[in-house]
């Protein structure tokens, strides 16, 4: 059984396939990067994993079971987390209630018990506490302490991204789907990700599902890469593989020419 | 920065001394309040606004916190007041087992209304929930087992020994209510339900993709406030001591909706002053037109230019300009002002 394996899938939107028949697997630990030119459909790649839109042909199974036409909040639970392109946040909570909602998974205070916070001794108090610390710790790795009180909405693009991560972490995930987690920073802000992205597979052993446009960056972390155009595949390998393949070089050479 | 702090700090009910002053100095107020006013009006007054908090805290905790829109409000407040009377009256259960019988009938069909509320957003959603608001009331007042078109009067209001039989009892309970249901819903709003509701007004996508169940927490959160605004309903049916179906109008549902964008969505502070400033301004308008010389001015202006009827209709204009003013000059409602003035207060000495 692979931890995470994508079999035959294919995506029609009208008439036009934006996924035509994609096929990979994924070791645990890995740092598994997916590139393609712009359109090649790696993003709808990304909304078939986590429940958003259902492929219409092929299956996804996560440690051996299928998830294709599990909701996304059922795949949020078996351990699937994700960022998006867009940044998509919550923009009148703070950092921390961001962070807060990667938790809602591991808390159980529902509606009574909610209303009855009577103090620390309360089941609520006592859940909030717990789950808060947790996210602080995660806010001190990314070093966030300067935003934790602040609505995200006004916040830098960078910073934006980075909340993003944290929160997708905070759901502590058995795979982390990171949907062009670079896109928009400068040179340092890329360093720092790439660092972290590091950290999150050896440090907390978390796998990795990456889409990147950035090839040194790709070459720099990855252990294996796929490459897609039009929705299908072209080669997968690793990254040294990949690169001399002649269609990636076509497409990236020919795109920085 | 790196002080240790206790994590309780930031969803604790009075997270200084200073907050927990504040409350009892409100809490001493609110039980003084009856004594100190010159006429039983402003007692009922009271009434009426605390009913209508409970209503706004319930609406806003959907249309300001989950980011769903009602029009039909003023169903499940019909629904609630009709159930508590109808559980006394016909099943002989005492008030204070029929009143939160009568939240859970109004949180039931909040809950069923929320069912088609999943797929329609919006505009459709609006009209949706204006259908409910309307036909429910239409209902009630063609079976002759909730009195028909005649009404329902209220049966003697007691609760165990204690008889509730003038406006001043009446106070201290719905007050008394009022204050525990702003706690629980100040409470579900700073905890893992709350925090869920906000996430799907904010985003959706993001909210699920965190593992938010969307049908649970939409559903949930129609169910929720249609038990506040049922059980306000409840009360409601003792203020008077006599309900009919037309009491329940579209107007309602709309001065309801008024209060929370008033006072300033997704805001329990904004939930209690929008009630209270609206429900105080429809009381004061309804005497407009006795005001010397201004009143006859008014009710000539009415009758010429704004009614079909012929019965003046000048308080609801009046009602409706200053709705306007205020978001006009603070779209954030009340709310807004607070915060502000908070602000201000805050850099003041410097
Ligand atoms: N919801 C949708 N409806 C219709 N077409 C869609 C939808 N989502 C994606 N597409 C189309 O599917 C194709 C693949 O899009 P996708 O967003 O997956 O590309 P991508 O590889 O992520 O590109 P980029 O690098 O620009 O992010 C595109 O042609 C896009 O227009
Ligand atoms: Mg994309």
């Amino acid at each position: 059984m692979s931890f995470f394996k994508v079999e035959n899938l294919s995506v029609w939107f009208g008439g036009l396939a934006a996924i035509d028949g994609v096929s990979f697997e994924v070791e645990p630990g890995q740092v598994f990067a997916v590139i393609g030119p712009n359109g090649a459909g790696k993003t709808t790649l990304f909304n078939c994993i986590n429940g958003i839109y259902k492929p219409g042909k092929g299956e996804i199974f996560f440690k051996g079971n299928e998830i294709v036409g599990l909701k996304p909040d059922a795949v949020a639970r078996m351990g699937i987390a994700r960022t998006f392109q867009n940044i998509e946040l919550f923009d009148h909570m703070t950092t921390m209630e961001n962070l807060m909602l990667g938790r809602h998974i591991h808390m159980k205070t529902g509606l009574l018990r909610g209303a009855f916070l009577w103090g620390k001794r309360s089941f609520a108090g006592r859940e909030e506490m717990v789950h808060r610390e947790k996210v602080e710790s995660i806010i001190d790795l990314l070093e966030l302490q300067s935003v934790r009180n602040k609505f995200v909405g006004a916040l830098p693009y960078g910073t934006q991204k980075l909340i993003e991560l944290g929160r997708a972490l905070a759901l502590e995930p058995e795979l982390l789907l990171l949907d062009e987690p670079c896109a928009g920073m400068n040179a340092e802000e890329k360093q720092d990700m790439i660092f972290w992205i590091k950290d999150i597979q050896d440090e907390l052993g978390i796998t990795v599902l990456l889409i990147e446009h950035d090839m040194k960056m790709v070459m720099d972390i990855s252990d294996q890469v796929l490459a897609i155009n039009f929705g299908r595949p072209i080669t997968q390998g690793t990254p040294q593989e990949v690169q001399q393949h002649p269609e990636v070089l076509a497409a990236y050479l020919g795109e920085d020419a | 920065m790196d002080r240790k702090r206790s994590y309780y700090e930031d969803v604790a009910l009075f997270d200084s001394k200073a907050k927990l002053f504040w409350f009892f100095v409100l809490m001493a107020f609110l039980v003084a309040y009856p004594h100190i006013v010159p006429s039983n009006s402003y007692i009922y007054m009271a009434n009426l606004m605390a009913i209508n908090i409970i209503v706004v805290l319930g609406l806003n905790l959907l249309v300001g916190f989950t980011g769903q829109i009602s029009l039909g409000h003023a169903g499940f407040f019909c629904v609630g007041a009709y159930a508590t009377i109808t559980l006394m009256i016909h099943a002989g259960l005492p008030f204070i087992v029929a009143l939160p019988a009568a939240a859970l009938i109004s949180a039931l069909l909040g809950f069923l209304l929320g069912l088609p509320a999943l797929r329609l957003e919006g505009p459709y959603l609006s009209i949706a929930t204006l259908g409910f608001g309307i036909s429910i009331t239409k209902v009630i007042g063609k079976m002759q087992f909730f009195g028909g078109r005649q009404g329902l009067h209220a049966p003697e209001l007691t609760i165990g020994s204690w008889n509730l039989d003038t406006d001043l009892d009446f106070y201290y309970l719905a007050v008394g209510l009022t204050v525990l249901l702003t706690i629980a819903a100040r409470n579900i709003v700073k905890t893992r339900v709350g925090r869920a509701f906000i996430a799907i007004r904010e985003d959706d996508i993001a909210a699920q993709t965190t593992g938010v169940n969307l049908t649970y927490y939409k559903t949930l959160a129609f169910a929720l406030s249609a038990f506040y605004t049922g059980l306000a309903g409840g009360l409601f049916a003792f203020v008077l001591r006599f309900i009919e179906p037309e009491m329940f109008t579209l107007l309602m549902s709309i001065l309801f909706l008024a209060m929370v964008v008033v006072g300033g969505l997704g805001s329990i502070m904004g939930s209690i002053t929008g009630a209270v400033l609206i429900t105080w301004l429809d009381l004061q308008l309804r005497h407009i037109l006795t005001i010397p010389y201004i009143g006859d001015w008014l009710r000539t202006l009415s009758q010429s230019w704004f009614s079909i009827t012929g019965v003046s209709n000048i308080q609801y204009i009046v009602l409706g300009t200053i709705v306007v003013l205020i978001m006009v000059f603070e779209p954030l409602g009340l709310y807004g002002l607070w915060i502000r003035a908070k602000k201000y207060w805050k850099t003041w000495p410097f």
